[in-house]
């Protein structure tokens, strides 16, 4: 469930295809983002999950699947 | 330096008459109003609930979806209208000519509908919920940097922002780029979208602002006797000027020469005009004097005109002054009547009208001058187009602050 809302947020704020927002890929080298989608996609994820993303932990969230752990992490 | 002539090879025009130049350009000829009640926002506590919106507008037309959410509305059209000139010109832009094509696009209030939402935001959820595109989407150069980015134009760039002048003194400013040799083509003009609570509110607190809301298509009357103030509009003119041997070697469609920029301060009010119109009255005189044209080589006046009492009272006596008998010769009309005033988008506008005017020898009416005001006696072309060849067109653009910028356009000849 959460697996796929989050790969459905970045697909909408990158504006790529779902399909390409495979676990592996990173938002930068795969996914065309820049350092402020970077930071508008953590503030989506935050809004969607109603989570707080500190700075320093954001810093480390690069891949699909790095979001996908922390995310859950934080809702366990 | 005046060796080098600079023409006008393509337009792009976005306006409450439509989105395109024909579309906008068919609505003026007909002395169509733009002017509806205001959808942008529940009006019903403010004096005035109507503008000229532009409707039927998809940013994602001209804008990739990921990009239309990092710009605010006033660059989605800078970079619509841009588009439409560019194509129009058939202007190629690649790294062989990039250096040498340039953006001067302004606008006279920016992001002001971005500021309002995301201000809501930062207090209703904190700052942490401020987007990190609130920056780049409401300063007023992005417009001219996000149109570069699109096109790959790496001329000089750069955005004035002297209120309703502004699409003017780009066209005027652009010119001079080009005249001294700094590059061979420029994309220049105005964008605006302020119909916000704030931008209503605050112009509707001056008392600038129409408020004949029973009627909104009879709201714009310049030169009437029963003008009340003038009438929001938004959208966007642009167009492509180049440097004539460049024009022609690529064999681009050429719709007028520009021929003078004049541009002066009035050092006298923050928003009236200067006494007997004399800032605007230099202003005139000094693009006729750069393009060294008499004032009766000048067919048409495209007027700032902006249904307020002292602008077109004070503009009317600006031209009396400077046209002498001619005054009463010369066509001039306001095309605000039908489009509303677009401020910083305003003399982009216009600028294309000039060219469209002189390219069909059609001049687009002042509408709802029906009783026109004593101390307004020039021929306004009442209410109806007039089809008549044009040598020349001027166009006037005053702004708050005490700015002012007169572009003149000619028929081109080789």
């Amino acid at each position: 469930m959460t697996d796929e809302k989050v790969k459905e947020i970045i697909a909408k704020q990158l504006g790529v295809n779902v399909a390409e927002v495979t676990p592996e890929a990173s938002f930068v080298e795969d996914l065309g983002a820049d350092s402020l989608d970077t930071v508008e996609l953590v503030m989506a994820f935050e809004e969607t999950f109603n989570i707080e993303i500190p700075d320093e932990d954001a810093e480390k969230i690069t891949k699909v699947k790095d979001a996908i752990a922390y995310i859950k992490n934080k809702q366990s | 330096m005046k060796g080098r002539r600079v023409v006008v090879t393509g337009l792009g025009l976005i306006s409450p008459l439509g989105v395109g130049v024909e579309k906008s350009w068919s609505g003026l000829l007909q002395g169509r109003s733009g002017i509806r009640g205001i959808t942008h926002f529940d009006a019903s506590l403010f004096a005035t609930r109507i503008a000229g919106e532009v409707d039927g507008f998809k940013p994602e037309d001209y804008i990739e979806p990921k990009e239309v959410k990092k710009m605010d509305r006033f660059i989605h059209f800078g970079v619509a209208a841009s588009t439409m000139a560019v194509a129009d010109a058939g202007l190629k832009i690649d790294e062989n000519n990039a250096a040498r094509v340039g953006v001067y696009v302004g606008a006279g209030m920016g992001g002001l509908p971005a500021i309002e939402h995301y201000h809501k935001v930062m207090l209703e959820k904190g700052p942490r919920r401020i987007t990190p595109f609130f920056i780049p989407m409401l300063i007023i150069n992005l417009a001219a940097g996000q149109i570069s980015i699109k096109f790959g134009a790496k001329g000089p760039n750069s955005a004035p922002a002297t209120a309703c002048a502004t699409g003017s003194h780009a066209i005027g400013d652009a010119f001079k780029v080009i005249q001294r040799g700094d590059a061979d083509a420029m994309i220049a003009g105005g964008t605006e979208s302020v119909i916000t609570p704030m931008g209503i509110g605050g112009f509707n607190a001056m008392k600038a602002l129409s408020t004949r809301n029973d009627q909104p298509e009879r709201a714009s009357r310049p030169f009437d006797r029963d003008r009340d103030g003038f009438v929001m509009g938004e959208g966007a003119g642009i167009m492509i000027i180049e440097e004539l041997e460049h024009a022609l070697a690529r064999g681009a469609k050429i719709y007028a020469e520009i021929a003078g920029y004049g541009l002066t301060g009035d050092a006298y009010h923050i928003t009236s005009p200067a006494p007997g119109g004399e800032g605007a009255a230099r202003c005139m005189s000094m693009a006729l004097k750069d393009a060294g044209m008499d004032p009766t080589e000048v067919d048409y006046i495209n007027a700032h005109g902006t249904s307020t009492k002292y602008g077109d009272e004070l503009e009317s006596a600006a031209i009396k002054s400077v046209f002498k008998e001619h005054a009463y010769k010369v066509a001039v009309s306001s095309t605000k009547s039908m489009t509303g005033h677009l401020l910083g988008a305003a003399g982009g506008v216009e600028a294309v009208i000039c060219a469209l005017s002189i390219r069909d020898g059609m001049i687009p009416p002042t509408i709802n001058l029906d009783n026109p005001d004593p101390e307004c006696d020039l021929d306004y072309v009442a209410n109806k187009a007039r089809k008549t060849d044009i040598r020349a067109a001027l166009s006037n653009s005053f702004g708050f602050g005490g700015t002012n910028a007169c572009l003149l356009f000619k028929k081109f000849s080789n």
